[in-house]
């Protein structure tokens, strides 16, 4: 019973996808307007993520590792198509609130640097507990992050007004710019934190995220040149 | 003539006023991944501009054709990441083969756009919006030109923070956010411009 904890601490704190690894920085920037909309990104992420954290990791085994890129995408595509059609059915107006993000789960660089960095290495069950703690961190993170934009931006914390009267919204808080500065804030403090506990970060992991990796000793997609 | 000004004013609406980073927060991580050197941004931007312009070029007719009258609309995220998947490769190995300088420029770009969410964002979206060719051309046209244009920018900014003295809990990520977020606000005064 070592390991399910194990992977949950190091997902939500240890390896906190948004704080840490800075991954899935899209939805966690561009829904995050209030902490009720960055709960439903954040939860319906984390279903996918469990989801193909598992699958992935049953299949292992069967799939060449030739075409394993291939494989998880068409996987989690599929989840994401199954995520999608739920949100529609069932809670419509998180869904009209998240619109294109919602397909755009399947780029999300945690789902894919998951699968290649842990789900295909390791057993079902550590997995899956992998992805979850991995999805309630990111859940967490984007919650919070919805939360102070939300509160500074409206005077509202999921929808009920808790300034004061006299306050005035600083409605550039919602805006565009409002998420960066958030965001860098937050960061700035998990700085301060780390610096204060002498614990540098580490310099070189693969995150999984390849659309901002420039890693030359990477071999994802360059498996082909090697072997010629 | 017609077209010719609306295509105009179609790429600077989506380049300037609807920027994909900075105001539909689409291809964040290269933004902030790739942007440390002006010639590997300069080099992404491109890239992408070359990729979307294809991927547009290839979903709409699959939308149109296929998709929509075999009412298989719910499939478009599979497909439409195959088939990214599969131009990505299939651009990669053309260029490899004709014009190996231009691949030797781009090809180390390629590989990362597959997982770039404006080339996939792009292509949903104009399905979602029902635009016609031209529309869709200019929109994706538009978004990538505008990709490359807040890349570069950002890169430059990069290259002269780096220079400077920052107080030390904001090094490395949250003071290129901040920066980030100081250029969405600038470029929100192009909110103003209005057609």
């Amino acid at each position: 019973m070592k390991k399910p904890i194990e992977r949950l601490y190091n997902g939500i704190i240890k390896e906190n996808p948004t704080f840490v690894l800075m991954l899935g920085m899209c939805p966690t920037l561009a829904v995050t307007t209030s902490a009720i909309n960055g709960l439903g990104m954040g939860l319906s992420t984390c279903a996918v993520l469990i989801m193909s954290n598992l699958i992935i990791s049953l299949l292992r085994k069967i799939i060449p590792d030739r075409v394993r890129m291939p494989a998880y995408i068409v996987i989690v595509a599929s989840l994401v198509t199954v995520v999608d059609l739920l949100m529609q059915a069932y809670v419509r107006g998180l869904y009209a609130a998240l619109g294109l993000y919602i397909p755009l789960i399947v780029v999300n660089c945690i789902i894919l640097g998951r699968a290649e960095s842990y789900a295909s290495k390791n057993p079902p069950l550590s997995s899956l507990f992998d992805g979850l703690g991995m999805g309630v961190g990111f859940t967490l993170a984007l919650t919070a992050i919805g939360l102070i934009r939300e509160l500074i931006g409206k005077g509202t914390v999921f929808g009920i007004n808790v300034m004061p009267g006299f306050y005035e919204p600083v409605s550039i808080m919602i805006m565009a710019p409002g998420a960066f500065f958030v965001l860098a804030a937050l960061c700035a403090v998990r700085n301060a934190v780390m610096q204060k506990r002498n614990k540098p970060l580490p310099e070189k992991y693969c995150n999984g995220c390849c659309a901002s990796c420039m890693d030359d000793s990477c071999t994802i997609g360059k498996r082909e040149d090697k072997e010629e | 003539m017609n077209y010719v000004t609306a295509f105009i004013l179609g790429i600077i609406n989506y380049a300037l006023i609807d920027n994909v980073v900075l105001s539909r927060f689409l291809g964040l991580c290269p933004f902030l991944g790739v942007s440390k050197k002006t010639n590997t941004a300069v080099g992404m931007g491109t890239s992408v501009i070359a990729v979307i312009a294809v991927s547009s070029a290839v979903t709409y007719p699959i939308n149109k054709f296929i998709l929509i009258p075999l009412d298989l609309v719910y499939m478009r995220t599979i497909v439409y990441i195959l088939i990214i998947a599969a131009l990505v490769q299939a651009v990669e190995i053309i260029l490899k083969k004709k014009i190996p300088s231009l691949y030797k420029a781009l090809g180390v770009y390629l590989p990362l756009i597959t997982t770039n969410c404006a080339v996939l964002g792009v292509a949903i979206d104009s399905s979602q919006k029902g635009f016609g060719f031209f529309d869709t051309m200019v929109f994706s046209l538009g978004t990538a030109v505008g990709f490359l244009v807040s890349i570069v920018i950002m890169s430059g900014i990069r290259e002269r923070i780096q220079y400077n003295k920052i107080p030390k809990a904001f090094q490395g990520m949250p003071i290129v956010l901040l920066a980030a977020g100081l250029m969405a606000i600038a470029f929100f005064g192009f909110k103003g411009v209005s057609f």
